[in-house]
C-alpha cells in the first residue's frame, strides 16, 4: 500500500534522493516529498528530517512558513484563482464568489466529498490575460464567471476526468 | 579555430537551414501568458493539423513577444520569407490558415496582425509599425518571441555567447566591471543600485566559494518579465550571469525561482544542461581558465523570499526570513559566503553591453537612468503585454501609445506601478518620465516594472484593500512592526472599504504606516505604507467617501471581501508534531 506509513515514508524517500540539482536542503526536500505525495504527512517530515540530519520541529518550522505546502490529503482536482490587482480589476472578486457558491465553500479549502481544492493565488504570472486561473495546474486566462463556473463545474461532475 | 568561432558557424548553419530550407518554420508562443490563451491547445491542433496533411515543417515553441494582447501567437516562415503573425489563434483556426497560406499561398484576410523581416507579405502592415511595437528598443527582450530556447544554437546564432567570449578572450575582469560601470546600469529589480559597484564589493571579497544569485522569485502581481525573459531566452541569462562571475571571481551561480512556475523552471533547467553539454558552463569555459557552476533553486511560495537576505535563507533552504545587514551579502552571504545578488532583467542587459559597449547602452535613456525598462502592461488596457522602452519616454506614451489607452471610452483613472509595495498615481500623471528619481519623487516606485492601468469605474479604497491585503499575508512575521502593522493597516483598510470607519482612522494609518517605515527590518515593512500613502495622496475624495458619507462611489466595494489569511505561525520554536496529530498543521507555541 501506498498511503501506509512505510509507503509515505518509502515514497518520500524516494523523492528526496533523486532530486535533480546538486544543492538538497530541508525545503527542496518539502519540496519534492510534496510533488510526489501531493501533501505533506507527518511520516515525510520524519523522513525529511531524518535524511536532512535536522529534528522535526526545523522541517515543521521551514514548511509551516510556505504557503504552498499542505498537510492534510489534496482533492482530486486543483483550482486555483487569482486574487491579485490586476485580476481584481478585471474581475476575479465576482469568479471567485460564483466558484466558490458553486462549490458549496466560503474559503480555501476542499469540497465536502475531497473531490476539488480551491486555492487563492496572489499571481499566475500572466496579468496580460487577467482573470485568470489555474486548473489542474493548466493556466487559463480571459475568464468571465461562466467560464470558470464552466470549467469548475465540469470538475465537479461525477464523470469529470483530468 | 576557437572554440566559441566553432559553435557559431554550427549555429549559423543550423540558423539557415531554418529560414531558407524547403520546410516552413512555425513559431508558437508558448509562455505563460501564451498558455493562459490557449497557446498549448493551438500548439496541439497545429500539429495535428500538418500530420493530418502530411506537410513538413518546423515547428518551434517560442516565449513571449510581448503582445500578449494577441496571445496565442504562431507565425510561419517560408523559404527565405519573413515571418507573418496570425494573432489570437484558437485550435479552430488552425486548419483554416494551413491550408490558406501554407497549402494556397494565400495570406488570409482576418487574423493577421503583421509581418516582421526584410520583405513586405502581401499588403500586411509591418508587426513593428504596430502601436505596441513602434516605440520599443529591445535588449533584454532581444530574442524573447524569436528564437526557441530550447535551442542553444538559435541564440548563438543570434549572436549569443559572443560577449562572453568577449568577457573571456579580450577583457580583463577589470575591465568588464568598468563597462558595467560606465554603461550606468541600474538594478532592475527595485532598488535601482549601480551594478558595476555592486559586482566591485564581491571582487574583493575572499574566495572560493563565492556566489552570484539571479532572482527570479518575482511574486509581485502584474509583474512577469523575469519569468518572460527566462522562458523566452535563458540563455541571455546564463550568459550575463557568466560574465558577472568572471567579473567578480566568483564560481558558482543560482537561479532562484518560484516552484510552480514550471515554463520557467524547465526551460532554465534545460538551457543550463545545453550550455554544460557544449563548454559554456563547468570546467574551462570556451577552453579558458575560467571555470563556472550554475543550478536552479527553487522556493515555496513566499513573496518576502525575492528580498535579498531572505533569498538567501531560502537557497539554505530555511524560512524566507531577512537578515539584519551587516554583515552585506558581499561580505556574507548564502552559507555565510560571499554573494551578489542581481535581477534577472538586469544580468540579462550585461551580454549586448560588454558586446556593444557602456557608450552604446548609456547613450540610451535619461538622466542617472540608463538603457531600457522592460515593463509589464496590465489591466484596464487595450494591449496588456511584456513590453521594453528607453528610459526616459513619459508614462503617456506608455499608457496611451504603447498600451493604446483605456478600453471601451473609458477614462484613465490611475496606475499602479512597481508591484504592491509600490505606489498609485493619477490620470494626471502622464507627463511623468520613466527614470528611477523622477517616478520615484512622484510617490511611486518603477520597481520590478509592472504598471497596472485601471479605469473611472476603479475604487481607489477597493484597490488599496487588495494591496494591502496582499503585503499583509505576505508578511513573513520575522520583524513585529511589520507583522503587527500589516495586520492593523488591513483592519483599518478594511473598516473603511465597509465604511464602517471609526473617527481619526486616517491618522491612526498614518501614525501605524510611519512607524512601520522608520522600524522594520526590511522593504517589505518599510515600504508597505507605500500604496496607502500615495492612494490617499491623489485619491483621498474616495476616502472621504467611505468614511464621511459611507458610501462606495463606484459601488465596488459592496461584495464580500475575499482574500486568504496569513496563517504563517510566527513562532521560533515549534512542538514537535506528535504521532496522533497526523495531517494538523503544526501549533505554534509564542514563547516571551
Amino acid at each position: 500500500m501506498t498511503g501506509t506509513v512505510e509507503g509515505f515514508k518509502r515514497r518520500t524517500r524516494r523523492a528526496i534522493t533523486s532530486q535533480r540539482q546538486p544543492t538538497v536542503t530541508v525545503l527542496s526536500c518539502l519540496l519534492a516529498a510534496q510533488d510526489e505525495l501531493g501533501y505533506l504527512p507527518d511520516e515525510a517530515i520524519e523522513e525529511i528530517a531524518t535524511y536532512t540530519g535536522t529534528t522535526t520541529n526545523e522541517v515543521w518550522g521551514v514548511a509551516s512558513f510556505y504557503t504552498n505546502f499542505r498537510f492534510t490529503p489534496p482533492g482530486e482536482h486543483a483550482v486555483e484563482i487569482c486574487w491579485g490587482p490586476t485580476c481584481h480589476l478585471a474581475g476575479a472578486p465576482g469568479i471567485l464568489q460564483s466558484v466558490l457558491d458553486l462549490l458549496g465553500l466560503s474559503g480555501e479549502g476542499e469540497t465536502s466529498d475531497n473531490r476539488i481544492s480551491l486555492k487563492y493565488n496572489t499571481c499566475l504570472g500572466a496579468c496580460s490575460q487577467a482573470p485568470v486561473a489555474s486548473i489542474d495546474h493548466q493556466l487559463v486566462g480571459r475568464l468571465s464567471i461562466e467560464t470558470a463556473r464552466g470549467l469548475v463545474g465540469k470538475l465537479k461532475a461525477p464523470d469529470a476526468t483530468r | 579555430m576557437a572554440a566559441y568561432q566553432e559553435l557559431r558557424a554550427q549555429a549559423d548553419q543550423r540558423w539557415l537551414g531554418l529560414i531558407s530550407g524547403d520546410r516552413p518554420w512555425i513559431r508558437v508562443g508558448t509562455a505563460m501568458c501564451g498558455q493562459a490563451a490557449g497557446a498549448v491547445q493551438v500548439l496541439a491542433a497545429l500539429r495535428a493539423e500538418l500530420d493530418k496533411r502530411g506537410i513538413d515543417a518546423t515547428i518551434d515553441e517560442v516565449g513571449c513577444l510581448g503582445i500578449c494582447f494577441a496571445e496565442p501567437l504562431v507565425d510561419i516562415v517560408k523559404k527565405r520569407g519573413s515571418r507573418l503573425f496570425f494573432n489570437n489563434v484558437t485550435p479552430e483556426d488552425v486548419s483554416r490558415i494551413i491550408e490558406s497560406y501554407l497549402v494556397n499561398d494565400i495570406v488570409p484576410d482576418e487574423g493577421v496582425i503583421g509581418y516582421l523581416g526584410q520583405n513586405p507579405v502581401g499588403d500586411v502592415p509591418s508587426l513593428n509599425k504596430h502601436p505596441s511595437m513602434a516605440k520599443q528598443e529591445r535588449i533584454a527582450l532581444r530574442n524573447a518571441g524569436r528564437i526557441a530556447p530550447a535551442d542553444i544554437y538559435q541564440y548563438i546564432a543570434r549572436g549569443g555567447y559572443g560577449g562572453l567570449n568577449k568577457a573571456l578572450f579580450e577583457m580583463q575582469p577589470a575591465d568588464v566591471i568598468q563597462e558595467i560601470t560606465d554603461s550606468g546600469l541600474r538594478g532592475r529589480g527595485g532598488a535601482a543600485f549601480p551594478t558595476g559597484v555592486k559586482w566591485s564589493f564581491l571582487v574583493r571579497s575572499p574566495g572560493p566559494p563565492k556566489y552570484i544569485l539571479c532572482n527570479c522569485e518575482e511574486g509581485d502581481p502584474g509583474a512577469y518579465n523575469d519569468k518572460g525573459i527566462l522562458e523566452s531566452d535563458p540563455h541571455t541569462l546564463l550568459e550575463g550571469i557568466l560574465i558577472a562571475g568572471y567579473a567578480t571571481g566568483a564560481t558558482n551561480g543560482f537561479v532562484f525561482i518560484r516552484h510552480g512556475h514550471d515554463g520557467p523552471i524547465d526551460r532554465t533547467r534545460h538551457a543550463i544542461a545545453q550550455a554544460y553539454e557544449l563548454g559554456l558552463l563547468g570546467q574551462n569555459i570556451l577552453g579558458s581558465e575560467f571555470s563556472f557552476e550554475i543550478e536552479v533553486s527553487l522556493t515555496g511560495e513566499s513573496y518576502v523570499a525575492g528580498e535579498e537576505t531572505a533569498l538567501m535563507d531560502s537557497i539554505e533552504g530555511k524560512r524566507a526570513m531577512p537578515r539584519f545587514r551587516p554583515p552585506f551579502p558581499a561580505a556574507a552571504g548564502v552559507w555565510g559566503k560571499p554573494s551578489n545578488i542581481n535581477n534577472v532583467k538586469t544580468l540579462a542587459y550585461a551580454p549586448e553591453i560588454i558586446l556593444k559597449g557602456s557608450q552604446w547602452f548609456s547613450s540610451i535613456g535619461v538622466n542617472r537612468s540608463t538603457g531600457t525598462a522592460v515593463l509589464c502592461l496590465s489591466g484596464n488596457i487595450r494591449y496588456p503585454g511584456m513590453y521594453e522602452v528607453p528610459m526616459g519616454i513619459t508614462l503617456g506614451e506608455v499608457v496611451n501609445e504603447i498600451g493604446g489607452g483605456v478600453p471601451g471610452g473609458k477614462r484613465l483613472k490611475l496606475l499602479q506601478t512597481g508591484g504592491p509595495l509600490g505606489g498609485v498615481l493619477g490620470a494626471d500623471s502622464m507627463g511623468i518620465h520613466l527614470d528611477f528619481e523622477e517616478m520615484r519623487d512622484a510617490g511611486a516606485i518603477l520597481g520590478s516594472g509592472g504598471i497596472i492601468v485601471a479605469d473611472e469605474d476603479t475604487c481607489a479604497v477597493d484597490l488599496t484593500r487588495v494591496l494591502v491585503a496582499f503585503c499583509q499575508y505576505e508578511s513573513c512575521g520575522k520583524c513585529f512592526p511589520c507583522r503587527l502593522g500589516m495586520e492593523q493597516l488591513l483592519e483599518i483598510v478594511e473598516r473603511i472599504a465597509k465604511c464602517e470607519s471609526e473617527p481619526g482612522d486616517l491618522d491612526l494609518l498614518r501614525s501605524v504606516g510611519e512607524t512601520m517605515e522608520g522600524t522594520s527590518l526590511c522593504g517589505h515593512g518599510q515600504l508597505g505604507f507605500g500604496p496607502i500613502r500615495s492612494a490617499l495622496q491623489h485619491f483621498e475624495a474616495d476616502f472621504i467617501a467611505h468614511i464621511e458619507e459611507k458610501r462606495c462611489p463606484t459601488g465596488k466595494c459592496t461584495g464580500p471581501m475575499l482574500s486568504p489569511k496569513n496563517t504563517r505561525p510566527y513562532a521560533f520554536d515549534f512542538v514537535p508534531a506528535a504521532p496522533e496529530t497526523t495531517g494538523e498543521r503544526p501549533r505554534a507555541e509564542i514563547r516571551g
